[in-house]
C-alpha cells in the first residue's frame, strides 16, 4: 500500500491494525499526526533530560575523590552525551532536526526531566543518583523497549543497558561509603534523604492529574500509567535500602499485607509544579550553562559547515 | 513491513533494576566490590620488578613526571565535558580525558610500585591506595607535570591547539618508550601509542578545519596557538632525571623527539596554512620549570579542587 493509493481511512486503520498486533510503527509507515508529534515532544524531552543531566554529576567530575571513581564518572556523563544523541537521531526519523530541539529547549518550548533541577551537594550525590534516580529511570524507560515506535524503542534498548550499569555503580559507590567512616555514612544517608522525594516525583504526577497518560496508552507509545511505575520503584527501593543501611524520609512507609505493596507518602506536588514552571532550584543555572555552551560553540559549528562546503566544492 | 517486535519480556527488562542486590558477574566495567572499597589494583598482575641497574628513585620520579603530566591534562580537558561545541566533540573530549586518566593511573601505580617512599603519608588505618595518594595528598611544588599541562582552558580552538601539541609530543615519546627495559612502562607506552594516535587524529582535524572554516575561526586558532606557543619548547627540556632513565634504558630523553614531534607538526600546520609561530619560550623561575616542580599560579587552584573530597576524608573509602 502506497500513500497516493491509499484514501487516509484505510491508512488509518493500517495504523491501528499494526497497533493491534504490537508491531512497530517505522519512520516510513503513515501514522497520524498527533503521535508523530507526542513522539517527538516525549523523545525531544528525553533527549534533553540526557543532556542537562551531564550538568549536576558533571559539577562532581573535577573533585571525584580516587582516580578510579574519576574515570567512572567521566565516563558515565559521557555515557548521557551518547544517549542524548540516539535519542535526538530518533527524533531526527520524525523530520525534526537536533538543532530544531535543541533551540526549543533554549526557548524553553520543551521540557526536561525536573529531576536534574535539585543541585548535586556531596560526591554522595554521585551515588544516590546513579542508585535512585537512575533507578527511577529505569522504571520508567524499560517499557519503553517495547514502545510502538522503531526507532525510538531500538534506542531505548541501548540506552536502558547502559543505565543499569550505572545504577549498580551508583549503588556500588554508596554501598563502599556505607563501609567507610562516620562522616561518610552521614553524607549518604543526608543524600537519599534530599532525593528520595524527586525520584518519586520522576514518575510525573498522580494518574488523574496526568492529561496525556490515556492517549498514550493507547498509541502503545507508553504502556503503564504513572501510579503504577512508582509503586513498582517504591517495592524496589525499600529492600535495596535495608541492604544498604539507610533510612528512606517517608514515615508512611510500611508494607501492606493485603495490597502486597509498600505503603508509601506522596512527594510536594506544589514543589515539582514550581520546578516545572521553571522556579526550581537549579532551572536557571541548567538553562544558562546549556545556552552559554550552545552559544560559545556557535562559532565552531559555523567554521565545520564552512570547511565542510569547501571540502565539497574542491571534489566536485 | 513491519516486523514483531523482538524485545525480551518486560519482566526480564524489570530484573536490570531487581536483580541489584543479586551478586551476579554483570557488574560494569571497573565496579567489581573488593574489600578494601577501592577496586582493584591497577597493576595486578603486572611484573613491578625494577630492572637490573636502574635506580629505583630515578624510575619512580620519571614514572610521575609522565603520570602528572596525563593527569594534569586529563583534568584540564575533563573540564570540557557538557561544554563542547557540539555532543560529538563532547564525547571526544570526554573521551580523551578518560585515555589520559587510564594513563595517569598506572603510571602513578607504577611510580609507587618502584619507590614507596615518595608515597605521601597518610594516618594509620587509612585506606587510600598509592596512586590515590600521590593524586590526591600531594603539593604543587611535588608535581613534576609540565607546565604546558597545567594552563587554564580557553575556547575550543585553544582545546584543539593544546591537544594537538601535547598529543604530538607525547606520542613521540611513547612511540620510543615502548621498547623500555621496564615492563609497566613499555606496556603503558604500548596501549597509549593507539590513544594518543587517536587524540592527535582529531584534534589535528579541528586544527585544519578552523585554520580553514571561517576568519573567525582561523583567527581565534591563531591566537591560541601564539598563546601556547611559548610553552612547546619546554616539552624537549631534558630533566636530571629524563637524562638518568633514559641512560638506564628505561625512559626516552624528550630532546631526541623533538625532530619527530616538529616533523608532524609542520605537515599540520601545512595542511592549515598556518606559519610557524614565532613567540620566545617563557623562562621558569631561577631556572626551574614543571619537571623541577615549579608551576604557575593556575596548578595549586586546580589541585585545590581536585584533591578537596578525597583530602576532607583521609580515612574515607570510595
Amino acid at each position: 500500500m502506497t500513500l497516493t493509493q491509499a484514501a487516509p481511512d484505510e491508512l488509518e486503520a493500517h495504523f491501528e491494525a499494526t497497533l493491534a498486533r504490537h508491531e512497530r510503527i517505522e519512520p516510513r509507515d503513515w501514522m497520524p499526526e498527533g503521535y508523530r508529534r507526542t513522539l517527538v515532544r516525549q523523545i525531544a524531552q528525553h533527549a534533553h533530560s540526557e543532556i542537562i543531566g551531564m550538568q549536576p554529576e558533571g559539577n562532581w567530575i573535577t573533585r571525584a575523590p580516587s582516580l578510579r571513581r574519576k574515570a567512572i564518572l567521566l565516563a558515565k556523563v559521557q555515557d548521557e552525551a551518547g544517549h542524548g544523541l540516539y535519542l535526538y537521531s530518533a527524533a531526527e526519523t520524525l523530520g525534526v532536526s537536533r538543532l530544531e530541539l535543541t533551540e526549543l529547549l533554549l526557548a524553553g518550548k520543551q521540557k526536561y526531566s525536573s529531576i536534574f533541577n535539585y543541585p548535586t551537594l556531596s560526591y554522595a550525590d554521585v551515588g544516590t543518583i546513579g542508585w535512585l534516580v537512575d533507578g527511577a529511570a529505569i522504571c520508567n524507560q524499560v517499557p519503553l523497549c517495547r514502545t510502538s515506535y522503531g526507532p525510538y524503542g531500538r534506542a531505548m534498548i541501548r540506552v536502558c543497558k547502559e543505565e543499569s550499569f550505572h545504577q549498580r555503580q551508583g549503588y556500588e559507590l554508596l554501598a563502599t561509603m556505607m563501609r567507610g567512616t562516620d562522616e561518610q555514612r552521614a553524607m549518604v544517608q543526608e543524600s537519599v534523604d534530599r532525593f528520595w522525594w524527586p525520584a518519586l516525583m520522576m514518575f510525573g504526577p498522580p494518574d488523574d492529574a496526568s492529561p496525556n497518560t490515556a492517549q498514550s496508552m493507547a498509541w502503545g507509545i507508553k504502556r503503564h500509567t504513572n501510579d503504577e511505575l512508582r509503586q513498582k520503584f517504591v517495592d524496589m527501593s525499600v529492600p535495596q535500602a535495608e541492604a544498604l543501611g539507610v533510612t528512606l524520609p517517608d514515615p508512611a512507609l510500611a508494607w501492606n499485607e493485603e495490597r502486597g505493596h509498600y505503603d508509601f507518602g506522596q512527594p510536594d506536588w506544589e514543589e515539582f509544579m514550581e520546578g516545572v514552571r521553571g522556579n526550581g532550584p537549579c532551572n536557571a543555572q541548567r538553562m544558562a550553562h546549556r545556552r552559554r555552551a550552545h552559544e560559545d560553540g556557535a562559532w565552531v559549528r559555523e567554521a565545520a559547515t564552512a570547511y565542510a562546503a569547501q571540502v565539497r566544492d574542491a571534489v566536485s | 513491513m513491519n516486523s514483531r517486535i523482538e524485545t525480551p519480556a518486560e519482566d526480564e527488562h524489570d530484573s536490570v533494576y531487581s536483580g541489584l542486590l543479586v551478586n551476579d558477574a554483570h557488574w560494569a566495567f571497573g565496579t567489581v566490590p573488593v574489600p578494601d572499597g577501592h577496586g582493584e589494583d591497577p597493576l595486578a598482575g603486572v611484573d613491578t620488578t625494577v630492572p637490573e641497574g636502574v635506580d629505583a628513585h630515578v624510575l619512580a620520579t620519571y614514572a610521575l613526571m609522565l603520570g602528572d603530566d596525563a593527569l594534569v591534562m586529563s583534568h584540564r580537558i575533563s573540564e570540557w565535558t557538557s561544554n563542547a561545541p557540539d555532543l560529538e566533540d563532547d564525547i571526544a573530549l570526554s573521551n580523551i580525558a578518560l585515555d589520559l586518566l587510564g594513563q595517569a593511573r598506572l603510571l602513578l601505580a607504577r611510580a609507587a610500585a618502584a619507590d614507596p617512599s615518595i608515597v605521601p603519608a597518610l594516618p594509620d588505618g587509612s585506606p587510600v591506595p598509592p596512586e590515590d595518594a600521590l593524586a590526591f595528598f600531594r603539593e604543587a611544588h611535588h608535581y613534576r607535570n609540565v607546565r604546558f599541562a597545567e594552563l587554564v582552558n580557553g575556547d575550543f580552538a585553544e582545546a584543539t591547539v593544546r591537544v594537538l601539541l601535547f598529543s604530538t609530543w607525547r606520542l613521540a615519546t611513547f612511540e620510543r618508550l615502548r621498547a623500555s627495559r621496564d615492563q609497566v612502562l613499555a606496556a603503558v607506552a604500548a596501549k597509549g601509542v593507539k590513544e594518543l594516535a587517536y587524540h592527535r587524529d582529531y584534534s589535528a582535524r579541528w586544527f585544519v578545519t578552523l585554520a580553514r572554516g571561517t576568519d573567525e575561526s582561523r583567527r581565534r586558532l591563531l591566537a591560541a596557538l601564539d598563546a601556547l606557543w611559548p610553552l612547546w619548547p619546554e616539552l624537549f627540556d631534558t630533566h636530571a632525571v629524563e637524562a638518568a632513565a633514559a641512560g638506564s634504558g628505561v625512559g626516552v630523553d624528550p630532546a631526541t623527539t623533538r625532530d619527530a614531534a616538529e616533523g608532524v607538526l609542520d605537515q599540520v600546520l601545512a595542511a592549515g596554512a598556518v606559519p610557524r609561530p614565532e613567540a620566545p619560550r617563557r623562562s621558569g623561575v631561577l631556572g626551574r620549570t614543571g619537571r623541577d616542580g615549579m608551576h604557575g599560579e593556575p596548578l595549586s587552584r586546580l589541585l585545590a579542587e581536585m584533591q578537596s573530597v578525597a583530602r576532607a576524608h583521609p580515612l574515607g573509602r570510595w
